[in-house]
């Protein structure tokens, strides 16, 4: 057989048990990740992950794919930076492509205040172990001479910017699969179009769900669901800090030429990318209005094309084929919320926003861990849901979406 | 097509001439005020189907307006 034989992926689907050691809500990367890391550093196989359509056709499949650590806050620049190293060894793990590719994020500004702000970045992200520099705009043209410096004709002078080089993309469904078929070799069921209708509860705890297809009783529920985290906490009669929003991106007809780094502008309020098929992917910030419906808008179109343009003159040429949008649900600090909940026997990972993607691998190690030791690992404490009472929330601006 | 909102004093207006404003609910079962307080900070309703809400129409009269859409077609219900 060769090698691409070798290497493709296989799907061997489960057929719905009554009763699983861990049943996991959402076939997304967080979901996925964490049935993957149960199996293969835990031993833990009897597991189904529900998935209410089918794997990765939610968020996980509608992100831009971008993988970095330069977050803004010490706690979560060493989860990202777990999240970076476990991606760059994935492939070799689960022997399967996942065309991760380092490309390396830049991130321009264009005010004296992002200026400092994306100083300040390099300094924090350095002292965590992550190598983030700060470049002048002479090193910019170097690593992108296709950005105008003059943007706007010097309305918006490309200032700056913090650069972070290991930063890659991968992707996005073939993560998802590979972690789906390598869950699945360990045993794992992977059910789709399995919908939870009802948590079933056996006085305070949750014991099992309740699907489509009948009943569960599982000792550790984990709801890894992204849009609809609402509905299924609404189950468990928790109120959550999740308010979901769309978040809208297009791709380009390819551009015949290579175009190496994701580059981004915070004040403009973008960021592109060029895909595998040459595409340039661009992604925005998130619609101001709550909103479940995956509705793109020409207004989206319009305002960022103008101001991506002017950053990125040969895009004046290229011509959008595609708009799509995803549904992000955002906490008020912009940091995931993951663990314990009040409800025992139920765990969440959420608070994904527009910044899921990159977490996939880390997140799901840590739930895995979470699950099969019954400890929170310090990776992830310092995100339990109860840091809002406790008033240790983690503001951090730094995704799409949270300027 | 853009979401179009009808101002009571403009006429139907595209969504982007808006600010939303969510008109908070925290639900009378929570009585304790430290509690009241702690959800109407952080926690939302977040609910998928038509829900009350107030848009400023900045790039208008400039005067709040209240409607009710639904958040699952994004349909202006009321």
């Amino acid at each position: 057989m060769n090698e691409f034989l070798e290497r493709k992926v296989r799907l061997t689907w489960g057929e719905q048990k009554p009763t699983y050691d861990v049943v996991i809500i959402g076939g997304g990367g967080h979901g996925l990740s964490t049935a993957y890391h149960l199996a293969t550093r835990h031993g833990i196989t009897n597991v189904a992950v529900l998935e209410r359509k089918y794997i990765g056709g939610g968020n996980s499949g509608r992100n831009t794919t971008v993988i970095r650590s330069n977050y803004g806050v010490p706690e979560s620049i060493r989860f990202y930076q777990r999240s970076v190293e476990l991606y760059q060894r994935l492939e070799e793990e689960t022997d399967r492509w996942i065309m991760h590719k380092q490309k390396g994020i830049l991130w321009t500004v264009h005010t004296e205040a992002g200026l400092r702000q994306e100083r300040a970045r390099s300094f924090i992200n350095q002292a965590n172990g992550v190598n983030t520099e700060f470049l002048t705009p002479e090193e910019i043209t170097e690593i992108a001479p296709e950005i105008d410096l003059n943007v706007g004709g010097g309305k918006y002078p490309v200032l700056g910017a913090s650069y972070q080089a290991a930063a890659s993309t991968a992707r996005h469904d073939r993560v998802n699969w590979a972690l789906a078929e390598g869950a699945m070799r360990h045993g794992v069921d992977v059910l789709q179009r399995t919908e939870v209708i009802d948590l079933i509860r056996d006085g305070d705890r949750v014991v099992g769900v309740r699907t489509n297809h009948g009943d569960i009783s599982a000792p550790v529920v984990v709801s890894a669901v992204g849009g609809h985290v609402t509905r299924i906490m609404d189950m468990a009669g928790l109120r959550i800090p999740i308010r979901t929003h769309p978040l809208q991106a297009f791709v380009t007809n390819h551009y015949e030429r290579k175009f190496d780094p994701i580059a981004s502008s915070l004040d403009l309020g973008f960021y592109v990318s060029q895909t595998a098929r040459g595409e340039m992917l661009a992604g925005a910030h998130i619609d101001q209005q709550p909103s479940y419906s995956y509705r793109s808008g020409h207004h989206f179109l319009s305002s960022i094309a103008h101001n991506i343009q002017m950053f990125l003159p040969f895009m004046r040429d290229l011509r959008i084929l595609r708009q799509w949008t995803g549904i992000c649900d955002m906490s008020p600090d912009y940091t995931p919320i993951m663990g314990r909940t009040p409800v025992d026997g139920l765990l969440i990972t959420t608070g994904w926003g527009t910044w899921g993607f990159k977490a996939i691998p880390a997140g799901g190690e840590a739930m895995a861990e979470l699950i099969a030791t019954g400890r929170t690992p310090e990776l992830i404490a310092p995100f339990s849901l109860d840091r809002f009472r406790n008033d240790r929330t983690l503001a951090d601006r730094s995704s799409s979406g949270t300027h | 097509m853009s979401i179009r909102i009808t101002c009571e004093h403009c006429g139907t207006r595209p969504l982007e001439e808006y600010v939303y404003g969510e008109v908070l609910d925290v639900p009378a079962t929570i009585a304790d005020p430290a509690e009241r307080n702690l959800d109407r900070a952080f926690n939302h309703t977040n609910p998928e189907g038509p829900v009350p809400e107030a848009w400023f129409h900045l790039y208008g009269c400039r005067r709040w307006i209240t409607i009710v859409r639904d958040t699952a077609t994004d349909r202006i219900v009321d």
